[in-house]
């Protein structure tokens, strides 16, 4: 496609050039993406484990979730399926509670040196 | 007052007057209908002044709102995005009552009612898609936009290409999403009001249209969080009323469903998930596409930082997971104090008005009349709140996507752009008016399936592609990002629900075995856009590949993005 089309980002100024390869090049910003990325995949693929392998279960294995427990007629499958509800958001919980922490301070660090 | 309120209180009056003639004529209906053949049905569902007067207010306060909403500022940011200067935990409750629509309510409750477990089943793949948007976009998203979804995908694209397909994908979400919605409002004013049909479709397109044009995001956002109050704050009283009448012991509730429903299979998957694979896609769908629902992506341009939009997030599946544990309550609530109450069945033991009533008989149960009227009220202002998002959503989509860029190549004025919107949103809201007349009698069960097939086949693979992957080009996008939207509806047409149910070709002649096609046109739309970014070897091509890092900056610091508009 040879079409010229208008990016945001065509005819940036030299300062803008400037900028970004300051904060790219500021270790601070390579420690927050690789921090950041690592984190959010892992939880992902955290969250993908827990949902599909309970569809996986009930594909395959119903009757885990039959099983009962105790002497009364509440089977293992109810708190299971609360389970993956409160571990959706546990796992969001999670991830605010680090990037509060962490990737904010990391973040205003980064600005700031990019002010300077 | 400003120009903009006369016409406002102008609408609103009108509106007023046109409810009145509806409750009117209400009347002579219901007495026509109960000389059908039907008398049953139409005695239990005889017009319910209770549930028209409790809806009635609700309209009336979100109208004062929208007053309010009309009064402040008229930018283009106050219009799309309430300036950015919605707060977190607010943004949170709104994208709960953009999200939480009366087919969750109603329908995994009488799914909960019907088959027990398996309505949990599904309840969960609703839910799940929100630690996605968490980990993987929320933050890039608001960095990045401004007003759109588009506005991020097209961040370091070509603008007229992307935003074409994103404005397609948008609207065919919508449009599908929209029908659902309009079909559900008709059967449910007749259900729960005793209103005809038409009445439901027409009062619901214009609220839409008065919402949007005059109050734009600030209203729609306040409608959306009233309504996921109220609805939250009945459904907990419903849950707590059925959890106290069996002494707060599941285990009782349990114990006295399955002797009412002589088994014990309502504890345990049962006949939901048949096949892996089109269980596993329908996860797909509902995981992903919840990622790419345009009117839910929108919500994350009402805060003003990243911050912000990830607690929204996180409020937001808090409350939209509480809720789904709620529906699983109702449901066997639903099996122990109505299932067992002739007032609420027909001569044959089913329940009055279908599956879909357990939750509004249940309110009936537990809170009497004055509560059967504020939930009937909540399961219709729901409808309201969830039309208003996907109408400004489209409405964007239109001025902002397709006018202001792809027409007008962005020499356009904010107040024309803003007017462009508004006109887009009275043609969505008479749209849909004509749709959900002409969809009535049709079998519309596919189509909230279908929008989250389209949002995951289309919109995701080109929003997470654009914003991760370097290597991304226009042209991978553009191809990729069609063939997803091309593949999921195409599937979906030729699948079993739709190609022998609502096409009404003979039974087993459908070209595809499943109903769900997101794992298919999901994986399909990744692998074109990658395959065709990776042999795009134009000059465009090299320096969009260019401009990613620059993009990378600001989607990870929010370096440069726009932040809260001063109010």
């Amino acid at each position: 496609m040879s079409v010229r089309h208008r990016t945001s980002v065509d005819g940036r100024s030299d300062v803008q050039n400037d900028l970004v390869e300051r904060v790219r090049s500021n270790p601070k910003f390579q420690e927050l993406v690789t921090k950041r990325t690592r984190f959010g995949w892992t939880l992902t693929f955290v969250m993908l484990a827990i949902y599909y392998g309970f569809i996986m279960v009930v594909a395959y294995k119903k009757e885990w979730l039959a099983i009962k427990l105790g002497s009364g007629v509440m089977t293992l499958g109810i708190p299971v399926g609360v389970a993956v509800i409160l571990s959706a958001f546990i796992l969001t919980g999670i991830y605010v509670a680090r990037a509060n922490r962490d990737y904010d301070a990391l973040i205003a660090a980064i600005k700031e040196d990019a002010s300077k | 007052m400003s120009r903009y309120a006369k016409t406002f209180a102008g609408a609103a009056a009108l509106l007023l007057a046109g409810a009145t003639v509806v409750a009117g004529a209400a009347l002579v209906a219901g007495a026509a209908h109960a000389a059908g053949p039907d008398v049953g049905q139409v005695q239990q569902q005889a017009t319910n002044w209770t549930a028209i007067g409790m809806f009635l207010a609700f309209v009336l306060l979100t109208l004062g709102i929208t007053k309010w909403a009309a009064g402040q500022s008229r930018s283009a940011a106050q219009f799309y995005t309430a300036g950015g200067g919605i707060t977190g935990f607010q943004n949170g409750l709104a994208i709960a009552g953009d999200y939480m629509s009366a087919a969750s309510f109603l329908g995994i409750s009488g799914l909960v009612y019907t088959s027990g477990y398996d309505g949990l089943i599904y309840s969960i793949g609703f839910l799940v898609g929100w630690p996605i948007i968490m980990f993987l976009l929320a933050e890039p998203l608001r960095n990045l936009g401004k007003f759109t979804f588009a506005d991020v995908a097209s961040f370091r694209l070509g603008q007229t290409q992307i935003r074409t397909l994103s404005a397609c994908g948008s609207l065919v979400v919508v449009a599908f999403y929209l029908i659902a919605q309009m079909v559900g409002a008709g059967k449910l004013i007749q259900l729960l009001f005793g209103l005809p049909y038409a009445y439901a479709v027409v009062a619901v397109g214009l609220l839409m249209i008065v919402y949007v044009t005059f109050g734009g995001m600030v209203a729609t956002t306040w409608v959306q969080i009233i309504k996921a109050v109220l609805l939250l704050a009945g459904a907990s009283f419903m849950a707590y009323m059925v959890l106290a009448t069996y002494g707060f012991s599941p285990e009782a509730i349990f114990a006295k469903a399955i002797e009412i429903k002589k088994t014990d299979a309502i504890m345990a998957p049962g006949g939901m998930v048949k096949d892996p694979i089109e269980a596993v896609s329908l996860g797909i769908g509902l995981m992903f596409g919840t990622a790419g629902l345009p009117h839910i992506l929108m919500r994350f341009f009402t805060v003003s930082d990243a911050k912000a939009a990830r607690k929204s997030v996180f409020y937001a599946t808090g409350f939209i997971g509480y809720f789904y544990i709620l529906t699983f309550i109702i449901g066997f609530g639903a099996i122990v104090l109505v299932a067992t109450n002739p007032q609420f069945l027909d001569a044959k033991g089913a329940l009055l008005g279908g599956s879909n009533m357990a939750a509004i008989h249940l309110a009936n149960a537990v809170g009497g009349n004055l509560f059967l009227g504020f939930i009937s009220a909540v399961a219709f202002a729901t409808i309201l709140a969830v039309v208003s998002g996907l109408a400004l959503a489209g409405a964007s989509a239109i001025s902002h996507d397709l006018y202001a860029s792809v027409i007008a190549k962005g020499r356009v004025s904010e107040d024309k752009e803003i007017r462009v919107s508004k006109i887009a949103t009275v043609f969505l809201g008479i749209l849909a008016i004509v749709l959900g007349i002409a969809f009535e009698n049709m079998n519309i069960a596919f189509m909230v399936g279908l929008a989250f097939a389209v949002a995951a086949s289309c919109n995701f693979p080109v929003l997470l592609m654009s914003m991760f992957w370097k290597g991304t080009t226009t042209m991978g996008a553009l191809v990729g990002g069609f063939v997803g939207l091309i593949a999921s509806v195409g599937m979906v047409v030729a699948g079993p629900a739709v190609w022998e149910g609502v096409l009404l070709n003979p039974k087993g002649s459908a070209l595809i075995p499943y109903n769900n096609p997101a794992l298919f046109s999901m994986t399909l739309a990744f692998l074109v856009i990658w395959l065709v970014s990776l042999i795009d070897r134009t000059r465009a091509a090299a320096a969009e590949r260019a401009s990613f890092e620059a993009q990378y900056v600001r989607s990870q610091t929010g370096i440069g993005a726009s932040g809260a508009s001063a109010h």
